[in-house]
């Protein structure tokens, strides 16, 4: 007895001190947390937050976070309708100079950016899908085999065959034009495959006998009854190939010849080698236009995104 | 389901055919040839044998670039398996706000790689930039990052750990996916927290862990935009990677002969390496019975 009760006493203390352990561990996780995420936002909140400012402050040390602005009296305060007048203005006329600046296109750089990124998210979604069909619900011999050799290309990194590719481009013809930057998109990417058949492969293969016992060709089942179902996979697919096309610089780097053709990623890192590190606060401001797109699509579909990524881990 | 014939199942396949005929092999089978060949792109290529693979042996900076890319990758993609990990552990440990870090982690993947460059340019200014500005508010004077030996290439590396959020992600969805009920037994025998992690969590998680090591190591090796924007390389070659070199012998020295016998050295050391972390890895790596 005497034994039995000395281990419930013991028990409970070791829950006590538990208790406390968890708390205390709870409390070092969210510190942990606390600076990870202030560190990992730096960067992009600092960059932000440097397009605000004058190039004189952008350009000067300090921890300032704020713009600051002099008058004759003086320095504005921060609580006065002065300050945030002046705040507004400044931003509105980095904003402005970047958009009309006379060394880089902004207008022009976004049309060739969108018309890339909208054809290789075309692209890929008609071509990824009808290929996944292939890979998900039609049973063929090899088809394992097959599907192994595609998801080994996702392996094969972009800047390996970038030399390689441009070979290609160039007896084709394609180089100095949009072509190689979105043509290879209506062909299907391994990763856009892959994920579109592991949706297909959640689709109770029952509606597709039953639309097949209806008279149903494959060509139906795929536009009627697949496709219908699979939207947010296929929105997914489409994100990624958004923000992969979107933010590509190699491509546009190797394969363009000209300025009028620039995408964004390329001004950008036109627009800052020619202003050789002077006027910060004008290339944070391009260098946040260019980011803006690509994060406002992720705040709005945050879960796709999310269940996306994970799902490329699930391949092994 | 009935076995359909290839010739129906053709068809479905067919632009993965062509795309992966037209954009993979076809590059990788013509720069072999290329590599055998001493071509400038403005004159026909001239058949040269092995002269550019003999070449590459002899050519100190060929060695250069190898040595920096390989301790960039293993350096990097090595942390990275680490800190995305811990990353991860710490967010399931689900306390307020944990869903803001966790966008917070993962946004960095989405950032191009050019306004990535620009923002670090900034923040390792020597001048002005935040981290220097921050070390002299405690009374330290930082060093010029991008532009000393030392500290260039560490300073890529840091700038490399920004982008770890899709790591992130899989090891999040693995961890998850380890039942309650084996921490609940290894506690109820006593087992404790670094024993739960060591011989629940990890075994566990193992799958992923080398997913994300391979991923990583490949992308490590063909580290481009950031040395090309930031430091061209420099100081004194410190940050010249592999695919630089391979970038500046096709488009601007005008040696795609050369430069084709570099990338097939690539594409073959790329595939050595990952085949060899693999094979290593499966040995330690525990998956469950489906």
């Amino acid at each position: 007895m005497n034994v039995e009760r000395g281990q419930d006493g013991h028990e409970a203390s070791a829950g006590r001190e538990g208790r406390a352990a968890r708390v205390g561990s709870r409390f070092g996780a969210w510190m942990s947390l606390a600076v990870i995420g202030f560190l990992y936002a730096v960067p992009l909140v600092w960059g932000f937050l440097v397009s605000l400012k004058t190039a004189g402050q952008a350009a000067a040390p300090g921890l300032g976070v704020l713009p600051r602005f002099e008058s004759e009296s003086g320095e504005v305060s921060l609580f006065s309708v002065a300050y945030w007048s002046r705040f507004i203005e400044q931003a509105a006329a980095n904003y402005r100079d970047v958009w009309t600046s006379p060394i880089a296109d902004f207008p022009l750089y976004l049309r060739n950016s969108l018309l890339v990124a909208v054809l290789s998210v075309l692209g890929t979604l008609v071509s990824s899908s009808i290929v996944a069909y292939g890979f998900s619900r039609l049973q063929w011999r090899g088809r394992d085999a097959v599907f192994t050799l595609v998801l080994a290309t996702m392996m094969v990194p972009q800047a390996v065959v970038i030399a390689p590719s441009y070979l290609i481009f160039r007896e084709l013809g394609w180089i100095g034009s949009f072509a190689p930057l979105w043509a290879p998109a209506w062909f299907s990417g391994a990763s856009s495959v892959f994920m579109l058949r592991q949706f297909f492969l959640t689709i109770p293969r029952e509606l597709d006998e039953a639309a097949r016992i209806d008279g149903c060709s494959h060509v139906g089942v795929f536009v009627r009854v697949i496709l219908p179902l699979s939207r947010p996979a296929l929105a997914a697919v489409g994100l990624f190939q958004f923000v992969a096309s979107w933010n590509d610089f190699l491509g546009p780097l190797v394969f363009l010849n000209h300025q009028e053709q620039y995408t964004l990623q390329l001004g950008l890192a036109n627009y800052y080698a020619q202003h050789g590190g002077t006027p910060w606060n004008l290339v944070m401001a391009f260098s946040t236009l260019v980011v803006l797109p690509v994060l406002l699509l992720f705040l709005l579909t945050r879960r796709l995104f999310v269940e996306g990524v994970a799902t490329q881990g699930l391949k092994e | 389901m009935k076995r359909s014939p290839f010739l129906v199942a053709l068809p479905w396949i067919t632009p993965w055919i062509i795309g992966f005929a037209a954009f993979l092999a076809a590059p990788i089978a013509m720069s072999l040839w290329y590599s055998l060949n001493d071509y400038s792109l403005l004159e026909p290529a001239a058949f040269v044998g092995l002269d550019n693979y003999k070449e590459l042996a002899g050519d100190p900076l060929f060695w250069r670039v190898t040595r920096n890319t390989l301790v960039y990758g293993l350096v990097s993609s090595g942390l990275a398996v680490v800190l995305s990990l811990l990353i991860a552990a710490l967010l399931e440990a689900r306390v307020r706000g944990a869903a803001l870090v966790r966008a917070i982690v993962f946004i960095p993947t989405l950032v191009p790689a050019v306004s990535g460059a620009v923002s670090w340019l900034w923040l390792f200014n020597p001048r002005f930039g935040l981290i220097n500005s921050a070390l002299s508010a405690v009374g330290v004077d930082g060093p010029d990052w991008l532009g000393s030996t030392a500290w260039a290439m560490p300073s890529l590396v840091v700038m490399g750990l920004w982008v770890i959020g899709s790591s992130v992600l899989v090891y999040s969805a693995a961890l998850r996916d380890v039942p309650r009920a084996l921490y609940e037994s290894a506690s109820i025998d006593g087992v404790g927290r670094i024993g739960r992690f060591r011989h629940v969590t990890l075994p566990l998680v193992s799958p992923a862990i080398l997913f994300n090591g391979v991923m990583s190591l490949i992308w490590s090796l063909q580290l481009f935009a950031p040395p090309h924007l930031m430091t061209r390389g420099g100081p004194e070659e410190t940050t010249y990677t592999y695919s630089m070199y391979v970038y500046n012998n096709a488009f601007i020295y005008g040696r795609m002969g050369y430069a084709s016998a570099l990338a097939w050295l690539q594409i073959l050391v790329t595939l050595a390496l990952t085949l060899i972390v693999l094979a290593v890895g499966r040995r330690f790596v525990y998956y469950r019975a489906a």
